[in-house]
């Protein structure tokens, strides 16, 4: 789950996790940024580098959670491949550890993608799937080819050798069908503008594009001919006063030719923010991927709006 | 709960105003750094800051990380690269200036400015430098900063408006010089420079056996020839390194001089403003110059008189009546935009109750994105009312 700074992105992608938990299957939901983004919206405290229960969802069905560290990601990558903990060790105490996840670019998005493939592929002793769905927190739209493109990433660096072979593992499950990615944005130019031109990158580099997720729709409450009258400046507000006034809304606030003005006025700022949406759907569309709208929770993205989301999603057929 | 916590509703206001002409009119402000987590509209901060202060007479330039080819088009140029371009149509005797940072460009600058040609030739073909210098996760941090001095230390511009990158913690670019120290000091480097000085043949052979343990776990998890390129690449820096290190320390400094004024800018939604809360922490710790808050995409309602409560009520009676259908889809629009800018004030509340101090200054929400100077101006406007 990608998406531009601001649209929810985390929200979405833990709502998308529970929804597909739903009905008792199993979930892993990964953050990679290091920002505890995930905890702040279960409201629990700080994830550590283990995964662990966070949220059971609508009918039976666990979310687990996992923060990727990739210091923790390169120790045991370290351990597991090549069997050498005390080596690891020692290459973090001199720093070797830091550097390659914090200054050898593309190092640092490869253990992260690495570690979440492992937990795609990783198998339970009867050898069925650990988890039915690995959901992840991904890096925003502007990043997010580059942080997938593993292989690309590392070919500069490593053209052979260990770090070539396990980013060449890492981008099989990438680049699978089994695997989506998907935007998050609002009905608003830029992030409209940043999914498209992300669609069209991904696309480049045959990384397989799924879904667009448009987040925070309002209800729309007034009728169309309104909508085009009130966005022209054609809004009456003789009926709305009218109304008003049967609504015994004649005291206080300057009464009602005041509050019917200042009505009238929020209506056509209303319907121009609706135009304006109208035009960014087009624009979504032409992309061609399948869209599903989430609706604007009025109190902000809190757990129950979480199972909301969730609920909107699998209504769409998002999961 | 204490017994001093206060209630969101009718709480006053405590915070200071921020008085954005203040800021931008002082002579002695040189820099105007603005940060905030990503999607909070900070590079329209930026430039609408930059139009304005060049409209009320300053000398000004406008150094963006975001590539956002919108921006360009509003201050009317095809495309921003790494020279300030003049922006026609300023009114007013100022001038405006803005570029986009180019991260390699600019490595590859310090490389030439500091190495002599045959070593620069070396290190800016090294494939391990190609690749840091255009997607290493802090290279655009560190080369804000580098391109800030460099603007700075030119003294063609009486005011540098600069907006960070919208890194993971929106904070790295602090950090870009002590990583970048800590890194040049570290045992990691000695031991990728020990070939070289030993002559270059046999890896590690002089060095003892803890870091014999090291050298061949580097070797198998990196792969001999990933090593060998960091290796070339790390002894055709040395010469470098000294250099660098200075620089970074001395931007740092620039940062906390007092001609530096910090804008953390942030939308008022929760996120946002506990990263902005975090960002006015990390500020002071590092002893750096805060201006204030901007909160961007401000919603008020123009009947603020009519609660949503109040709203709610009415159209409720109306549906429950069957009449006036249209009176009661407008009361309910109108209830969630009173609920929306209730939600957006408690947050601010927030913030400004962990932080009194600070001063806020707020943006209204504008129905459409900013397209030329016209919108950049009224931004200005907004920020300064």
């Amino acid at each position: 789950m990608t998406g531009k700074g601001g649209t929810g992105k985390t929200t979405v992608a833990a709502a998308l996790a529970l929804a597909l938990a739903a009905g008792g299957r199993k979930v892993l939901l990964v953050e990679v940024e290091g920002r505890q983004g995930i905890a702040q919206v279960f409201d629990t405290p700080p994830l550590p580098y283990e995964e662990r229960k966070i949220a059971v969802a609508p009918d039976g069905g666990d979310v687990y959670a996992l923060a990727i560290d990739p210091e923790e990601a390169m120790l045991e990558y370290v351990e597991m491949f090549y069997g050498m903990r005390r080596a690891g060790k020692a290459l973090n105490k001199i720093g070797l550890v830091d550097f390659a996840t914090t200054i050898a670019p593309g190092l640092r998005d490869v253990l992260v993608t690495g570690k979440t493939s492992e937990a795609v592929r990783r198998r339970d002793k009867s050898g069925r799937r650990a988890y039915d769905a690995v959901v992840m927190d991904a890096p925003p739209t502007g990043r997010i080819t580059r942080f997938l493109n593993v292989t690309a990433e590392v070919a500069g660096l490593a053209r052979i050798g260990p770090v070539k072979n396990h980013a060449d593992l890492v981008r099989g499950v990438v680049a699978s069908p089994e695997t989506a990615v998907h935007f998050v944005t609002l009905l608003e130019e830029m992030p409209v503008q940043e999914t498209l031109d992300g669609v069209e990158s991904l696309r480049e580099a045959k990384l397989p594009v799924g879904g667009v997720f448009i987040n925070m729709v309002r209800p729309e409450l007034l009728p169309a001919a309104v909508l085009e009258a009130a966005a022209e400046g054609g809004f009456d507000p003789g009926e709305l006063a009218l109304g008003l006034k049967a609504a015994g809304l004649a005291d206080g606030g300057g009464g009602v030719p005041s509050i019917a003005g200042a009505l009238a006025a929020e209506v056509k700022e209303h319907a121009l923010r609706t135009v304006l949406e109208q035009r960014e759907r087009r624009s979504l569309a032409e992309a061609g991927t399948p869209r599903y709208e989430l609706p604007l929770l009025p109190e902000g993205a809190d757990l129950a709006g979480l199972y909301e989301l969730a609920e909107a999603m699998r209504a769409q057929g998002a999961a | 709960m204490t017994a001093t916590a206060t209630t969101a509703d009718g709480h006053r206001r405590t915070s200071p105003i921020l008085d954005i002409d203040a800021v931008l009119d002082d002579p002695g402000t040189r820099i105007v750094v603005c940060c905030g987590s990503g999607g909070v509209g900070k590079t329209t901060t930026a430039a609408a800051l930059g139009l304005r202060a060049a409209e009320r007479g300053r000398r000004v330039v406008v150094l963006t990380v975001d590539p956002a080819r919108r921006l360009a088009q509003s201050m009317g140029l095809t495309e921003l690269d790494n020279t300030p371009r003049v922006v026609t149509g300023v009114e007013g005797p100022g001038e405006l200036h803005a570029m986009m940072l180019d991260m390699k460009r600019t490595f590859d600058e310090i490389i030439e400015a500091h190495a002599d040609p045959e070593r620069a030739r070396q290190i800016l073909t090294n494939p391990f430098y190609q690749s840091l210098s255009s997607s290493f996760s802090g290279t655009q941090e560190y080369m804000a900063m580098e391109k800030l001095g460099q603007l700075r230390r030119s003294d063609e511009w009486d005011l540098i408006i600069v907006d960070t990158p919208p890194s993971r913690s929106a904070l790295d670019f602090l950090d870009a010089p002590e990583r970048l120290g800590r890194f040049l000091d570290g045992r990691l480097i000695r031991i990728l420079m020990a070939p070289a000085k030993a002559g270059g043949r046999s890896a590690f052979k002089l060095l003892n056996a803890g870091f014999g343990l090291v050298a061949g776990a580097m070797t198998k998890i990196l792969g001999a020839q990933f090593l060998k390129d960091i290796q070339t690449f790390v002894a055709a820096l040395d010469a470098v390194f000294g250099g660098f290190r200075q620089r970074a320390e001395q931007t740092y400094r620039l940062l906390q001089a007092p001609g530096t004024a910090f804008l953390v800018v942030a939308a008022p939604e929760r996120d946002a403003m506990r990263e902005a809360s975090y960002f006015v922490e990390r500020l002071a710790e590092e002893r750096m110059p805060l201006a204030g808050l901007v909160v961007n995409r401000v919603h008020r309602s123009p009947a603020p008189a009519l609660s949503a409560a109040r709203s709610t009520a009415a159209a409720e009676d109306l549906e429950a009546r069957g009449e006036h259908d249209l009176t009661a889809a407008v009361l309910r629009l109108h209830a969630g935009r009173m609920q929306l800018a209730a939600r957006e004030h408690r947050e601010q509340e927030h913030f400004a109750s962990a932080h009194p101090t600070v001063p806020i200054a707020e943006v209204l929400a504008m129905p459409e994105d900013v397209h030329d100077l016209v919108g950049l101006r009224e931004i200005g406007e907004l920020l300064a009312s």
